[in-house]
């Protein structure tokens, strides 16, 4: 596969302990909100209550008059240079797009949108200057939830005339990448097998560590912003692009970043709102969020219902597969919106050979907080459906889960496979991972038990779900991404520079915010480069220091700006040979590179990478045909996503008394190319499990009718501590299908946990339950739905909402707030 | 997350606190460990311009016997309560409730009093110490009273304490040698319950005595499955049909995590299970 392999590979592959961990386990480090600049004044926002409503005016005189308050600013007061918040990706050509101020002056479309600003001293007197802002509203009729969205009977926004915003298909047939679905159904109606089923994402918060927070200094040349955000460079271009400020003039900095998980892909109205204070008032400005504002204020994410039509073989080999999306866009669309659905249509048919599929997403706008990106981001969504599905089918046609996905999915030797969704998935083998798993699973054994526990009809009955997932990550193929109409390419830059010392920095336009980059990038230098790991200092996050780069999210760090490092430490590689070759008075021909030192083949003639790099800076010897420097850089565009897999598999305990459910074990064998760090990839799927696992039982952000969010802290949105989980076993194959279009063999792993553990863990808790009648519960399998799924034909638990298998027009089952 | 503004004051008697108390009334508020207080300051649903803290009065703090009782000093933390060797012997239900208390870093700083004057009915020891007939002495500017545990609780966050006065401490009639149990249902481990069933029992069974948690707007007693349970023998059928009976009375609330039927089931099921472990079965 690779040029590593006939390198010692040192430290690829090394448990290695995150370098960065010390201090950022600690916290003496820089997060935003310990920045404190001379003169700094600190914000707090006028949100408003109401999720619709007309501004009819705003009373700033008692804040105003409030001790040690600089000002208070409203919509009003600003003109142009508030800027917008934008939407990067705008789906469709006639997408409907409502304006979106970072303050509006006369309208609110959703509960907890800022209407003012109040500036002062201390965060503390801002904070109690807020209180005083008098703002009277004219409330508005607000549409909350996907099925009263689609009526188009209250408008989230009236000016657009509908709350629907984009429609986006995807035919195979149109493609040309399949057949005709429409078919494929009406066959197997008569003459096979049609699953149809409604599936619910519910809405999610990402709930990062470190709320946002933003620190922005006018007072320099460059107006500074330091963010808590993912995308330092993405936001430097917003800035430029909506506030009228050169680039140049602009440097942000994302310091160190305490989580994201998407949500931090974000430009956001706090960040435009500090930015035009600050420059109001010529001097610097912060605003850090409460935990409540972050809950209520930064995006949500997921919030689909699923409307998804199977068609199969009475032997149950898919024939096609339909898919109807209805996306809640909350009130505006954020800078990636409704491209996070579009992002899972691609994925929906998965693993398997499917020889037709549709898509269409429609994209609808509501009064509540606007959507975005959440780890995974389409593809979650995705898996879910058509894991939920397959598992499904083997119920119906009566074999084992894994034996149907067996007679579904691409077979090893198929690779590369293109899809019938038009991607090629370069490399994979299913059979091993599946193979793996279920031993180290003790699959067999774990079914016995359940059949055990059936029999004797024990009060903890037994379930085992299944989750064979891959994903396209590694975002992106810049081609790929202007075919969509994203605002944005692909691609990652890395620079080397060789120190005088023989040190090395390296830059990376990955911004990173807890992932490990440090560690991992450096492991990657030490082996490439033949330097101690100690040696490699890892810079990013500052556009200054990282002048370009399209920073962290979607898997894409590794994939994609490991290889720009790689390809910018082979450049590094290729001037100093020349050096050598110059100072060692040999041709570079005969020149061997290995560990770090230049030697001259059959003899002991050699001279070491940090010589060359001393001898560089020195400048006192070297070819006239070359600069006296060995630093390079690199832009690496990717020419396909990668496909990780894996294949999950979750034993679940559900208590038929109370309908509470228990993890027993989980086995997730994930093949993601070669691994550059294992305890990375560990800590990696760890939390990612946690994540995909919460979504299946716990997380649910819930907006009441009038649009208020009811789980606005974390007593009502439940987040899962250590307590709540297991020791989960994590394998990977023996011989992992290497990623044929990167250097390092490696595949993305960032999303991997969440994307696959949802439906392992809900298609564990129906299993356990499917004899009594159950084939559907709704997400999070709360106990109370669990318990009312059980017992809804026996007339023990009266309620008809806690399953719904079969979606029939005007009987969506699950919008409104919790389903119960 | 910054409180509005307030003054904090941290007398070291009893009689001190109840001078604050009665110089500042309702702009003050107790500070008694702040698990609940801090965060609800911090969010601003309650801003008071005066904080008592009653940590630095050591008398408050400790528990001793006395006679058919023990007594539980106000300030005594929900890790001590349960880790005391005379709790654990005349009121084993109490320690078995401290030890579901929230998490470790809260029982660590919440107290004993703090939690029962809070009065949250999903808190985790109104239940049982109702359940087993606490008594709670209430300092005021005229001296001391004694309120039973069942004229304690009025309300939602509500109790027979006055404005001026401070629960002092809480005395235990000794339940030497009862069996308990505390059953806690909760969606994740930190969560405050969403039912929860505090039972204790003399031998197997000649006396049950049974709280509930959260199943109305005051910690409440499950009397009609006392009442089946006294004299009965401890078989699994025999305490679930009990058992049955235990929802009876209730009036739950409805939310997110349950509807209102939901938790009456729930009460059924957890008060069978609570008193089959408290018995031993």
């Amino acid at each position: 596969m690779t040029a590593t392999q006939d390198r010692p590979a040192a430290e690829i592959g090394k448990d290695r302990r995150r370098k960065e961990d010390q201090r950022l386990i600690t916290g003496r480090t820089r997060w935003t909100d310990n920045i404190t600049l001379p003169g700094m004044l600190h914000l707090a926002m006028v949100r408003s209550p109401f999720a619709h409503a007309t501004i009819t005016s705003i009373d700033v005189e008692a804040a105003k008059a409030s001790p040690n308050v600089v000002a208070v600013l409203s919509g009003k007061d600003f003109g142009d240079e508030l800027g917008v918040c934008i939407n990067a990706w705008p789906i469709t050509p006639d997408q409907k797009t409502p304006a979106h101020s970072p303050m509006p002056a006369d309208r609110v479309a959703f509960a907890g949108e800022v209407v003012a600003v109040v500036v002062a001293r201390s965060a503390a007197e801002a904070r109690d200057a807020a209180e005083l802002v008098d703002v009277e509203y004219e409330e508005l009729p607000a549409v909350v939830g996907i099925k009263k969205a689609l009526e188009d009977q209250v408008l989230a926004h009236p000016d657009l005339g509908t709350n629907k915003s984009a429609l986006w298909v995807f035919d195979s047939s149109e493609a040309g990448t399949g057949g005709d679905v429409e078919a494929a159904i009406a066959e197997a109606r008569t003459n096979g097998i049609v699953i149809e089923r409604e599936y619910r994402q519910q809405r999610l918060i990402p709930a990062f560590m470190e709320p946002r927070s933003v620190v922005v200094d006018p007072t320099g040349e460059q107006i500074t912003m330091w963010s808590a955000t993912q995308i330092p460079h993405i936001l430097r271009f917003a800035l430029a692009a909506t506030t009228g400020v050169p680039e140049s003039k602009i440097r942000v900095i994302a310091p160190d970043v305490g989580g994201g998980f998407g949500g931090k892909l974000q430009t956001t109205p706090e960040e435009w709102i500090a930015w035009a204070v600050a420059r109001r008032l010529s001097k610097p400005v912060k605003y850090t969020e409460t935990r409540s504002e972050s809950l209520l204020a930064a995006h949500h994410g997921r919030d689909q219902v699923q409307m998804l039509t199977l068609a199969a073989d009475k032997d149950g080999k898919v024939t096609g597969f339909k898919v109807h999306l209805d996306a809640d866009l909350g009130a505006y669309i954020a800078i990636v919106g409704g491209g996070v659905p579009v992002l899972g249509a691609f994925m929906f048919n998965a693993i398997y050979k499917f020889p037709s599929y549709r898509f269409e997403c429609q994209t609808v706008l509501t009064n509540t907080t606007f959507t975005d990106a959440y780890r995974g981001a389409g593809r979650p969504e995705a898996t879910y459906a058509v894991e939920r599905l397959m598992d499904e089918l083997a119920a119906e046609v009566g074999v084992d889960p894994l034996e149907i996905r067996e007679r579904n999915w691409i077979t090893h030797e198929e690779f590369p496979f293109t899809t019938v969704a038009g991607l090629e998935y370069d490399s994979g083998n299913y059979e091993a991972a599946t193979a793996k798993a279920k031993e180290s699973f003790g699959y067999d054994a774990l079914r016995a038990e359940q059949k055990e526990r059936r029999e004797r009809g024990d009060r903890v009955q037994l379930g085992i779900g299944v989750s064979t997932f891959t994903e396209m990550c590694g975002l992106a193929p810049s081609r790929v991404l202007g075919s969509l109409d994203y605002g944005a390419g692909g691609w990652e830059h890395a620079s080397v520079r060789m120190l005088a010392t023989g040190k090395v920095e390296i830059v990376t336009g990955a911004s990173a915010h807890g992932q490990g980059h440090e560690t991992a990038f450096s492991q990657i230098v030490a082996d490439r480069l033949g330097v101690p790991f100690e040696d490699v200092e890892v810079l990013h996050g500052d556009t200054q220091i990282a002048h370009k780069g399209l920073d962290t999210y979607g898997s894409r760090s590794l994939v994609v700006g490991g290889e720009a490092l790689v390809r910018a430490v082979d450049k590094v590689i290729e001037k100093a040979k020349h050096l050598a070759a110059h100072l060692l008075e040999a041709n570079a021909d005969d020149l061997d590179y290995t560990a770090g030192r230049f030697s001259v083949r059959g003899t002991d003639q050699g001279v070491t990478i940090q010589e060359l790099s001393t001898a560089a800076f020195a400048a006192h010897n070297y070819p006239e045909d070359m600069e006296p420097s060995l630093d390079a850089d690199a832009t690496y565009d990717p020419v396909n996503f990668n496909y990780p897999h894996g294949t999950h598999l979750c034993a679940m305990e559900v208590d038929t008394e109370t309908g509470a459910v228990k993890m027993r074990k989980y086995t997730c064998c994930d093949d993601i190319g070669v691994i550059i760090n294992p305890l990375i990839v560990a800590g990696q799927v760890h939390g990612g499990l946690v994540q995909g696992i919460a979504q299946a039982l716990w997380e649910e952000a819930v907006h009441d009718e009038a649009g208020t969010l009811v789980s606005g802290s974390f007593v009502d949105y439940l987040l899962p501590t250590s307590a709540d989980t297991i020791s989960f076993d994590v394998v990977h194959t023996d011989e992992p299908s290497v990623c044929t279009t990167n250097t390092l063999g490696t595949k993305g792993v960032g999303e991997a946990g969440t994307i696959a553990s949802t439906p392992a863990v809900v298609n564990a808790v129906v299993d356990a339950v499917r004899h009594l009648g159950v084939h559907d519960i709704q997400m999070p399998c709360t106990p109370e739905r669990v318990w009312r799924a059980i017992h809804a034909n026996d007339g023990d638990a009266p309620t008809p909402e806690a399953a719904m298998p079969h979606f029939e027009e005007g009987a969506l089952n699950q919008d409104e707030g919790a389903g119960q | 997350m910054i409180p509005v503004k307030f003054d904090y004051l941290a007398p070291t008697s009893v009689e001190e606190a109840i001078s604050a108390l009665g110089q500042h009334g309702d702009d003050a508020k107790i500070l008694a460990g702040g698990q609940s207080l801090l965060p609800v300051l911090r969010m601003r649903l309650n801003a008071p311009e005066v904080v008592i803290d009653l940590g630095g009065i050591s008398s408050l703090r400790g528990i001793r016997d006395d006679g058919d009782a023990i007594v539980i000093g106000a300030m005594t933390t929900h890790h001590d309560v349960r880790d005391d060797h005379l709790v654990k012997e005349h009121a084993l239900l109490l320690s078995k409730a401290a030890a579901e208390v929230a998490d470790s870093q809260i029982r660590h700083r919440g107290t004993f009093g703090g939690a029962l004057a809070h009065a949250d009915p999903a808190g985790d020891l109104g239940a049982p110490a109702l359940a087993l007939g606490a008594q709670f002495v209430i300092a005021g500017p005229g001296g001391t009273r004694t309120v039973e545990a069942s004229d304690f609780f009025v309300d939602l966050f509500e109790t027979a304490i006055g404005d001026d006065e401070i629960l002092t401490e809480v005395r235990i009639p000794k339940h030497t040698g009862w069996g308990a149990h505390y059953e806690k249902f909760v969606r994740v481990a930190h969560q405050w319950p969403i039912v929860a069933v505090a039972a204790t029992v003399k031998g197997s069974i000649d006396e049950a005595r049974i709280g509930l948690t959260n199943m109305g707007s005051t910690p409440l007693r499950a009397t009609a499955s006392e009442q089946a349970l006294a004299g009965a023998s401890a078989t699994e059928d025999g305490v679930r049909a009990a058992a049955d009976l235990a929802a009876e009375g209730t009036n739950p609330p409805s939310d997110l995590n349950g509807a209102a039927d939901y938790r009456q089931h729930l009460a059924r099921v957890l008060t069978g299970r609570a008193v089959l472990k408290a018995a031993g079965v």
